[in-house]
């Protein structure tokens, strides 16, 4: 049986510039798939090629062993990164517009709950909050029973609360047994929401694989934050990185950090451990910070 | 071609229509404004000049009635086209020195005083009488008006609208559907073409209780022509939407095209008389063969038939326009 989409060396070039250059990978049924990297890593141009809305320059791509076309975009469910809905109609006109659409489509009432629409249901598309607008554009990439839903930065912009909400949307669907596509550049959102990740930069796959694998597979170590006070005098140990008033001290063996940093006399009072995340992988991948 | 996602397209968009109270209020209140006015402007009596016709002359047939001072003499060729305008009370005397002829009309006060005037100062001068009503400029104007409104409505209506579309990510989103680029253009001009047509006959009616406009042709003639001008205008609309993103540069191109088209369409004044270059190139606007068409049935009273040109114009204009257009159609 072919894997659900297959990717194979896609390219796409805009004058000159090569936006996606080469790159392979494949998403099985079921799985939430993420796509990561910094804003210009190529994220966006892949997955509108993976939605048959941007035509790749080479390459191919097969959903269920075929080229994209009618039947994928029957079965497909998109929520863009910018989506315009048309004014002056209702977020219910809305969802009966989209639903007229489609050959095959999702209750209204089955959105409606799944996305927690009631309160804003008869409210103008125009008159929407942040998060009311990105759970109804998500309502509209489900409304045709989709069998992939490809998410484009979905919670970009939107503050703590209403991305945590978003996310709990997102489990509800990925146990319903839908396949997920997901563009982001939040590491938690990642690694809270995705099966397999890419890592993608300049348009290549710099890494591919589970989060935790991933993780395990570039860090062993885990970090070990002290204030710098409390650090006695030229005493800093030789694999210590400052950062503002914090040490931090990267160790493959915990009792052992800890015991060599008692015999040098520092208090143990402001310590913090925390495990490196895809934030710290990213950085040692491609020596950048994400958000910049 | 799916039916159900053309009427699904369509049916938001009406709903859009009609709910942009400001957009609809614009689109009903200008007009009327503008015939009101004018209307209004030139309800004031006759004017202070009379206005006689004259044929070409030898000097050796100078009349005498030629030096009455408040009288503008205004030189005529074509007698027949020069004896409508009689009729019409566009001219209040025709006289053709040639053939010691003049043309009055029976119910012009006018008139009545001319033929003594002319009577005193050269006789021998055979008297020929026509009938007919005047024309007023707004029962002249109403065509021109009506047909812009269409113009503008149809060029910002689609154009304007397509390119907003585009810009913001709409089509897009449709792109991503299974909606095709030919339901959503023809839910468009449906529904802009049903929409002005019901703009453009309750302003109509409206006016026309008012002003009670002369209308000697067929109403289902004049609906014709008005259908065929918007579709002809919304493909243009269509053409110019085709695949611009920047609605700056979407404006400026509708107000480049729909501007002139204003002037030189004859809406507010006839373009007889003005340099023949610009005659001939308003017969390439659509605007122009809408007017044209309309003015001949409401004034004339012609059918079909007889603006036969005017409707081809517009039917070959529409297909360029369709064709380029749905040739150049993008998404994004």
């Amino acid at each position: 049986m072919p894997p659900f989409l297959q990717v194979d060396n896609l390219i796409r070039h805009y004058q000159g510039v090569k936006a996606v250059d080469g790159i392979s990978f494949a998403i099985e049924r079921g799985r939430c798939f993420g796509l990561l990297g910094p804003n210009g890593a190529g994220k966006t141009t892949t997955v509108e090629m993976l939605e048959g809305i941007n035509e790749p320059t080479s390459g191919s791509i097969l959903y269920q062993g075929r080229p994209l076309g009618r039947r994928f975009r029957d079965e497909a469910g998109i929520m863009f990164q910018t989506t315009a809905l048309q004014d002056y109609i209702t977020v219910r006109e809305t969802l009966e517009m989209f639903q007229q659409i489609y050959p095959r489509t999702t209750p209204l009432q089955d959105l409606i709950e799944s996305c927690s629409l009631e309160e804003f249901l008869d409210r103008d598309t125009r008159k929407l909050s942040g998060g009311q607008r990105q759970r109804l554009l998500l309502a509209i990439a489900l409304v045709n029973d989709p069998e992939v839903i490809f998410l484009d930065e979905p919670t970009t912009g939107l503050d703590p609360q209403a991305r945590r909400n978003f996310w709990e949307l997102v489990q509800s669907i990925k146990q319903r047994g839908k396949t997920i596509v997901l563009t982001t550049h939040y590491m938690e959102e990642a690694y809270r929401l995705c099966d397999d990740i890419i890592i993608m930069d300049h348009g290549r796959i710099i890494a591919e694989g589970t989060p935790d694998a991933l993780l395990a597979k570039h860090f062993g170590e885990v970090v070990l934050q002290l204030p710098a006070a409390d650090f006695p005098a030229d005493s800093t140990p030789l694999d210590a990185q400052k950062s503002g008033d914090v040490i931090e001290i990267l160790s493959n063996d915990l009792n052992s950090t800890i015991n060599r940093l008692t015999e040098q006399g520092v208090s143990l009072a402001g310590l913090r451990i925390r495990q490196r995340t895809l934030e710290d992988l990213f950085l040692a991948l491609t020596g950048r910070e994400l958000r910049t | 071609m799916s039916f159900r996602r053309f009427l699904a397209i369509m049916r938001a968009r009406n709903k859009e229509f009609w709910r942009d109270r400001a957009a609809l209020a614009w689109n009903f209140i200008f007009p009327i404004m503008v015939i009101g006015g004018f209307a209004m402007a030139f309800s004031g009596g006759a004017p202070d000049l009379y206005k006689v016709g004259i044929t070409a002359t030898q000097s050796s047939q100078n009349l005498h009635f030629e030096e009455t001072r408040y009288i503008q003499f205004i030189p005529v060729t074509d007698l027949s086209a020069a004896i409508t305008k009689v009729e019409r009370h566009q001219l209040d005397m025709l006289i053709s020195p040639a053939t010691r002829q003049f043309w009055i009309n029976e119910s012009s006060p006018a008139g009545y005083l001319l033929e003594r005037l002319l009577n005193s100062s050269d006789a021998g001068f055979k008297r020929e009488a026509v009938t007919g009503e005047g024309i007023r400029y707004v029962d002249w104007l109403i065509s021109g008006i009506l047909a812009m409104n269409l113009m503008f409505s149809a060029l910002f209506g689609v154009g304007f609208v397509i390119v907003r579309y585009r810009k913001n990510g709409m089509l897009k989103r449709l792109k991503a559907t299974p909606v095709t680029a030919f339901e959503f253009i023809s839910a468009q001009v449906v529904s802009r073409l049903w929409l002005l047509l019901s703009v453009s006959a309750l302003v109509f009616i409206l006016t026309d209780l008012v002003l009670d406009f002369r209308m000697y042709g067929s109403y289902l003639d004049l609906l014709i022509v008005f259908a065929l001008g918007a579709i002809c205008l919304i493909s243009l609309g269509l053409l110019i939407a085709a695949r611009l993103a920047s609605e700056e540069l979407a404006g400026g191109l509708l107000n480049a095209i729909s501007w002139p088209m204003m002037f030189l369409s004859g809406v507010w004044f006839s373009l007889e008389g003005v340099n023949p270059w610009l005659v001939k190139l308003a017969q390439i606007l659509p605007l122009t063969h809408v007017i044209d068409g309309a003015r001949a049935i409401m004034i004339d009273g012609a059918g079909l038939m007889e603006i036969l040109p005017n409707l081809m114009a517009l039917l070959v204009m529409t297909a360029i326009f369709l064709f380029i257009a749905a040739r150049t159609f993008r998404w994004e």
